[in-house]
Order: structure tokens, then C-alpha cells, then sequence
């Protein structure tokens, strides 16, 4: 391969263009927008209306934000790789020799964007449904709470999303090895958020250790992702 | 004419089975070769061996210079391969899933533009969606994909399948054409008359084996 071509395809370039068009094929498909924005806010008032107390609802607000969110991945990762299997398409990538690490990056990127879009709104949703509040360092805590359990999640949705993408039962298969995969994410996440809305009386500095194992959490799924995602996509 | 497939007792194994057991077949630049047999003979795997998808066990084989016993990923960039799907993004239209491809390989848009005119994509068609597409337009999107990534050898398995008489003759003119700026082509077909007028030359594939 020349350099040209090597630089057409290496991993930052391949990754761009891959989530560009992830997020294209969303925004003229709407499928996210339509269906699991409005999944994840029911999921929200059901909850709402199941716990129906005030003060169990803003002391649990935290976890109950981010099972929404872990439901809402399985259903954004399924889109994300139907899209690419039902005509052959990740096949083709493979066959034009992308780079996976650049597929797998991007793909997550695309997972990322949807979900914080679909985070911000489900946040928004706590403090109107279940009377959540939050001071200064609150808002810094959980966003960079936000930022690195999305990053996790994209990152592991995405290892396994590929690892299912070609198996019968995929659609069952996916949250069945996805689910306890990120349940560091859910608790480390719900931990963080707890602290940052100071719910049950906890304080906002309890919540960054929990923010430091989401983020190495995201980075072990990240770099095992690049590592071993062509290998996946291959077989 | 520079040498494109060059294979000498190519052995293939695929889940345990020789799927090529001893394949020899050279194609030079330009030609377009059909590859004819019985289903399950070896074909499809002759084509996915070419693309790099399947390892060489024993024997030689090289496509477009490259030794695929020792590489099989830098060729893949050079090698177009169009199976029974179409490899297309439904949601998409034809100038997004062509300039999908366009970026990946760094071709501008004036590119895309010459590219689709080129396969007779006309302004209204490029920018209808792919699922509304038919069977022929569908192939016709997925050509252009490959000639805007300027795949040098197409790898063509069954391309005239589901198409209707006007649809196989917009393949065959699009093949002849890519075949005319220097591809080269191998092409699997069951639709023995029409590829033998569209190809240079056939050769039979036969319990894994080429034939002349």
C-alpha cells in the first residue's frame, strides 16, 4: 500500500468518516430520535409512577437515569450494526481493508454522541420528574461522570455489538454478554451521580474515586476495542 | 499487460475441506475472465481468496503484485469484491453511499460527480434513497462504489442475479467500460451465455480445480 492510501486509511481518518456516516444514516433514518428517546423517558415515568414517593425517587434518580441509559445502549448498538450487516456493508468495509481499530472508533463515536444526547435529556427529565437538584461542583462532577461512563459504554457496546454482529440470535445474544459486562459502569455511574445530586446525604467528593473507575473502565474497553476489533469482525 | 491473479496449486481450506485444492489461473490486466461450474465447486472461494478474505494454505498465489501467503490486508484496498449483497446503506442515497467511499479514499467530489455520471446516475436518481432503489439501480450504486474506490481487479460474484434483461445489460456496459480504463474482472456467473459474451475468456471451475 503506498503512503497516500496509508494515510486515506488510518485509524483517525477511517474513524471520522465511519461516524459521520453513522450518524448521517440516524439523522435520515431517525430511528433513535423517534423510537429510543421516547423508550428511554417512558422508562423514566414508569418508574416515576412504580416508586411514586418523592424522596425514594431523588435518592434513586441517579440509578434510574443511568438503567435507562444501559437499556437505550443495547437498542443504539443493535441499530448501529444492523445498518452495517443487512447488505453486506461491514463486509465490504472488510473487504476494502479499513481499518478496524478506525471502525471500531468510530462506530463508538457515533454510539457516544447518541447517548449523551439521550444522557442530557434523561437528566433533564430527573430534575423535572423526580426533584433532583445540583450545586456548582455537583455539575462538574457529573459531567465528567457523564463523559466517561458514555465513553464505557460506547466503547464496550461496541466490542460486543461487533462480536454479535454475525451470529444468529444477535438481538437476544447482545444484552445477555453486554449486560454484566457494564455493570461497573452502572455502579460506579450511579455512585457518581448519587454524590453529585448529594442524594441520601452524600457529598460531592465521594463521588470522584467512583469517576476514576468509570474511567479506567472506559479505557481498558477502549483499547481492548482497537486491539482486538478486526479480529472480531473478521471471523 | 502486467500479470493481476497469478495462482499456481493454490490450496484453499475452508472449514476443514479443501475448497481449492491445486487452483491454477493467471489473468492479465484488462481481461475479463468468467469463472464457470457447478455450484460448490469452488468459485466463491476462488473470488474470496483473490480479495485476501481466505489464506492460501500451500501453493502460490499473488494478485496485483502482492504475495498473499505472506499479506492478504494491503491488497484488499486494490480489490473490489461485490457479492450476492450489494454492501449499500439503505437509509442513505446513492451520492452519500458513493461519497461514503469517495472519503474513505480521499476522492473528491468533482470525482464522485464524474464518477456517477460515468455509471448514468443522473442528478434526480443520485439523491433517492437507496431502499427505493430497484434490484439494477441497487447494482449499478454498488459498481460506482467500486469505481470510486478505484478498485483495480473486480471480483464479481453472480452480478447479474435478481436483474431484469435492462438491468444485466447496464452491468454488462459498466463492465465492459471498467474493463476498457485498464480493471480487470473475474466474474462467477450461472448465466453462461451472457457472461461469455461479456468476458475475454472462461475457464471451468471444478472440484476446486481451474480448468481452461
Amino acid at each position: 500500500m503506498n503512503t497516500s492510501t496509508s494515510q486515506q486509511n488510518s485509524l483517525i481518518h477511517v474513524a471520522r468518516v465511519i461516524a459521520a456516516k453513522d450518524l448521517r444514516i440516524e439523522l435520515r433514518s431517525r430511528v433513535v430520535i423517534n423510537q429510543v428517546f421516547p423508550f428511554a423517558g417512558l422508562v423514566m415515568v414508569m418508574f416515576a409512577f412504580a416508586l411514586d414517593n418523592d424522596s425514594v425517587l431523588s435518592r434513586v434518580a441517579g440509578g434510574l437515569v443511568w438503567l435507562s441509559t444501559l437499556f437505550s445502549l443495547i437498542i443504539i448498538v443493535q441499530r448501529s450494526f444492523a445498518i452495517d450487516v443487512a447488505d453486506g456493508s461491514l463486509e465490504a468495509q472488510r473487504v476494502a481493508g479499513l481499518d478496524s481499530a478506525g471502525i471500531f472508533v468510530g462506530k463508538a463515536i457515533a454510539v457516544m454522541v447518541q447517548l449523551v444526547v439521550l444522557e442530557i435529556l434523561l437528566f433533564l427529565a430527573a430534575v423535572v420528574l423526580y426533584r433532583v437538584s445540583l450545586n456548582g461542583d455537583g455539575v462538574v462532577l457529573l459531567v465528567t461522570c457523564v463523559v466517561f461512563a458514555t465513553a464505557g459504554l460506547a466503547f464496550v457496546g461496541t466490542l460486543y455489538g461487533g462480536l454479535t454482529a454475525g451470529a444468529r440470535g444477535r438481538e437476544t445474544l447482545l444484552p445477555l454478554l453486554l449486560l454484566p459486562v457494564v455493570a461497573p459502569v452502572l455502579i460506579g455511574a450511579t455512585r457518581a451521580t448519587e454524590s453529585a445530586f448529594t442524594s441520601g446525604g452524600a457529598a460531592v467528593s465521594e463521588g470522584w474515586p467512583w469517576v476514576g473507575v468509570l474511567a479506567v473502565f472506559a479505557a481498558v474497553f477502549g483499547l481492548g476495542g482497537i486491539l482486538s476489533f478486526g479480529s472480531l469482525i473478521e471471523e | 499487460m502486467s500479470m493481476v491473479v497469478d495462482f499456481r496449486d493454490a490450496v484453499v481450506v475452508f472449514n476443514g475441506f479443501p475448497a481449492l485444492a491445486g487452483a491454477t489461473l493467471q489473468v492479465s490486466q484488462g481481461e475479463i475472465v468468467l469463472l464457470q461450474g457447478p455450484n460448490g465447486a469452488g468459485k466463491t472461494t476462488l473470488l474470496r481468496a483473490c480479495a485476501g478474505l481466505l489464506p492460501v494454505e500451500r501453493g502460490g498465489a499473488r494478485v496485483l503484485g502482492v504475495d498473499l501467503c505472506v499479506d492478504r490486508q494491503s491488497v484488499r484496498a486494490r480489490v473490489g469484491l461485490l457479492g450476492h449483497a450489494n454492501g449499500l446503506f439503505a437509509d442513505l442515497s446513492i451520492r452519500e453511499n458513493i461519497s461514503f467511499w469517495a472519503r474513505l479514499v480521499g476522492a473528491t467530489s468533482a470525482e464522485v460527480d464524474a464518477t456517477m455520471q460515468r455509471m448514468g446516475i443522473d442528478g434526480r436518481l443520485a439523491q433517492q434513497k437507496v431502499s427505493l432503489l430497484s434490484a439494477g439501480q441497487k447494482r449499478r450504486c454498488a459498481l460506482a462504489c467500486l469505481v470510486v474506490r478505484r478498485a483495480e481487479l473486480w471480483l464479481l460474484d453472480e452480478p447479474h442475479a435478481g436483474l431484469d434483461a435492462a438491468g444485466r445489460d447496464e452491468i454488462d456496459a459498466i463492465i465492459r467500460e471498467a474493463s476498457s480504463s485498464g480493471a480487470t474482472v473475474l466474474i462467477a456467473s450461472h448465466e453462461l451465455e451472457r457472461a461469455k459474451g461479456l468476458a475475454t475468456r472462461s475457464v471451468s471451475v471444478v472440484a476446486g480445480q481451474v480448468r481452461a
